[in-house]
């Protein structure tokens, strides 16, 4: 007989409710159907039953709150906003619309901005604002980011490279690891926003950064989403996993939703919204809808070359409805709309 | 292990998310089955899970059976016809609302593959396609070393790698390139999807996403380019509703013509989202020959690899 078909998934609150265990010292090899010497149901689960490591796991303390969390907390004390991009799905445009945004707030010299790669394992950030050969400083202060601008500050995976192309190749832990040295050792200073990046889904990374940035506050999540229900799928899962952590949604936007044709202006639904696309979602779940922004190829070229969009090409449609979502987006974290991105 | 009977086992990867892993991992799935081979579909992108709408079997329940859990049957073989068998198992037949967020931790996720890749039952399959998540992570590292460790060498055939034309695209599957080096696993050849637009209304080609980059860095790398995929919306219809592909007359997708006849009869019942009558209308979609075409070097590039 086959082993039982596996236990229901566990609810998104009891995991981020438990932070893992440390790990313990195993005396063999973990079995197959291991849940994980670290996770909670560690030492308890079915197959567990005849393990050598059972008592071990099952008597391993929970960590307990950890004590860097203060240590985050200070240094963070000097940012103002703090918002994420999430999307349950990859390839949207997350980092498309952080960058977006980093260059929206930064066009006021008297903002200074923060942007903070998340995404371990495919960073495209710092290509995408045009340091990708940057490396990063230590002084006795703390590592120093990388500027883009005078006024836009980065961090990313990919400054600590030898090689452009290495994979990474991490586990969890140890992600989580790095984006804790992100926010404990950056020497951040004085930052009017910190833009959080991330990669797709609802895992460690997005469990790690609510769990460290909650001391110090996060204004709240931009989910970012295209039109087709494929793609609305997963940011439903994320809008879940929102709720049950108590991160506030400050809006969606809708990426990607038509193209013109550049030869005879004629509008195609490329990622056709069969079931209504991000304005239905949005209604659906109760949150606010930042916009929708048109599919554009100028804007992956301006992030290949990583030049700033706004700059390139100010007056494409896309540009507008770009600057309608920064605006929006201003207004729901309590700035002025039109100071933070002034009518043309 | 319950992947004894899988006579090639193919791994779709990217490092990038939202490139077309799971629309080509269905494509794939359904051109071997055109050609008249037995075809499984693992999804093991767990926080994600994609395959069950691809295949429009969303409401599908997974159950037990003394070998193994059994996976979802999208359409059976059929001799007269020459197709052959297509079966799936996601983590998303396993979730009790599809909505609801699965929020795992690594050693979780580890668990989870390793259990797919072990407790499903697959009967005879000429080809297993495994789907999975973006990255090079938990859920990668734990595939790469359980298949290494259990299936048999001529088993594990290679991985599929998806991409798309633009630089910020590449650089991530660059490092998927990378991965599958390191981890010894063989690359049967890269696929550049979103290469291009063709506007229904005058058939300008518009290269959203840039042209070109997926055959460069497969040059660099030194492995196989399988081709390119254009932008199909009608192909997205298809997943979405169920509709047969039409397209206006002249269209023409490498050359070759593909529109509808204009003859051909609009039949009401064709629109119905049904799965097993989706490899039939995929024959219609333009992407269809490329996928074919695609499809026959992919064998090929594993039975080379057999013999070597």
């Amino acid at each position: 007989m086959a082993p039982s078909l596996i236990d229901p998934p566990e609810s998104a609150e009891s995991v981020l409710a438990n932070p893992l265990k440390a790990p313990p010292k195993l005396v063999a090899p973990e079995p197959e159907h291991c849940p994980g010497p670290e996770s909670e149901k560690a030492g308890l689960a079915d197959s567990c039953a005849g393990c050598p490591n059972q008592a071990i796991c099952a008597s391993a303390a929970p960590k307990g709150p950890d004590p860097d969390l203060d240590l985050i907390t200070a240094r963070l004390a000097g940012i103002k906003h703090k918002i994420l991009v999430l999307s349950g799905k990859g390839g949207v445009g997350k980092s498309t619309l952080t960058c977006m945004l980093a260059h929206a707030f930064a066009t006021n010299p008297s903002n200074t901005v923060g942007v903070m790669d998340t995404d371990i394992c495919g960073p495209s950030i710092p290509k995408m604002l045009g340091v990708e050969t940057e490396t990063i400083h230590v002084s006795n202060a703390g590592w120093s980011p990388a500027w883009a601008m005078d006024n836009l500050a980065v961090m990313s995976i990919q400054f600590m490279l030898p090689n452009r192309d290495d994979a990474i190749i991490w586990r969890g832990p140890k992600k989580n690891g790095l984006i804790k040295q992100f926010l404990k050792d950056v020497e951040w200073g004085d930052l009017d926003f910190l833009l959080v990046d991330t990669p797709p889904g609802t895992s460690d990374e997005h469990l790690s950064v609510n769990t460290y940035l909650k001391g110090s506050g996060i204004d709240g999540a931009v989910m970012v989403t295209t039109p087709q229900e494929v793609s609305l799928l997963d940011v439903r899962k994320e809008i879940d996993f929102c709720r049950k952590a108590g991160i506030k949604v400050l809006g969606l936007v809708e990426n990607m939703s038509a193209f013109v044709c550049p030869k005879c202006t004629h509008a195609s639904e490329i990622f056709k919204a069969t079931t209504g696309g991000g304005r239905a979602l949005a209604e659906e779940m109760g949150i606010a809808f930042l916009g929708s922004v048109p599919l554009d190829p100028r804007i992956g070229m301006a992030c290949d070359y990583g030049e700033s969009f706004f700059d390139s090409f100010p007056d494409s449609p896309a540009c507008k409805a770009l600057k309608e979502v920064v605006r929006g987006l201003a207004g729901t974290v309590g700035l002025d709309p039109l100071e933070v991105m002034p009518d043309d | 292990m319950s992947l004894s009977k899988v006579k090639h086992i193919v791994l779709v990867l990217s490092g990038k998310g939202g490139v077309g892993k799971s629309s080509v991992t269905t494509q794939l799935a359904l051109s071997l089955s055109l050609a008249g081979h037995s075809v499984g579909v693992l999804d093991i992108d767990l926080t994600g899970p994609s395959i069950p709408r691809m295949f429009g079997i969303e409401n599908a329940k997974v159950t037990q059976a003394p070998g193994g859990w059994l996976p979802i049957t999208v359409h059976e073989a059929d001799p007269t016809a020459g197709t052959g068998s297509l079966r799936v198992m996601s983590l998303g037949f396993l979730l009790p609302r599809r909505g609801d967020a699965v929020v795992w931790r690594g050693p979780k996720k580890t668990a989870m593959v390793r259990q797919f890749l072990s407790d499903v039952f697959w009967d005879e399959l000429d080809y297993l396609l495994i789907d999975t998540p973006p990255g090079t992570s938990d859920e990668h590292i734990s595939l790469a070393e359980t298949l290494l460790q259990k299936a048999r060498p001529d088993q594990l055939a290679g991985a599929v790698v998806v991409t798309t034309p633009q630089a910020v695209a590449t650089a991530d599957v660059r490092k998927e390139l990378n991965f599958c080096i390191k981890t010894g696993i063989r690359i049967l050849g890269v696929v550049e999807n979103m290469c291009g637009f063709v506007c229904p209304n005058c058939s300008e080609c518009t290269m959203i996403f840039s042209s070109g980059g997926g055959e460069i860095m497969a040059g660099d790398f030194g492995v196989q380019f399988l081709g390119s995929v254009p932008i199909d919306p009608q192909f997205l219809v298809l997943i979405e509703t169920g509709k047969r592909p039409r397209y206006p007359e002249g269209t023409l997708v490498n050359g070759q013509d593909i529109s509808t006849p204009a003859g051909a009869p609009h039949i009401e019942e064709e629109s119905i989202k049904d799965a097993a009558s989706l490899m039939q209308k995929y024959r219609a979609c333009s992407l269809a020959p490329i996928f074919s075409k695609m499809t026959a070097d992919v064998v090929s590039a594993v039975q080379r690899a057999n013999l070597a």
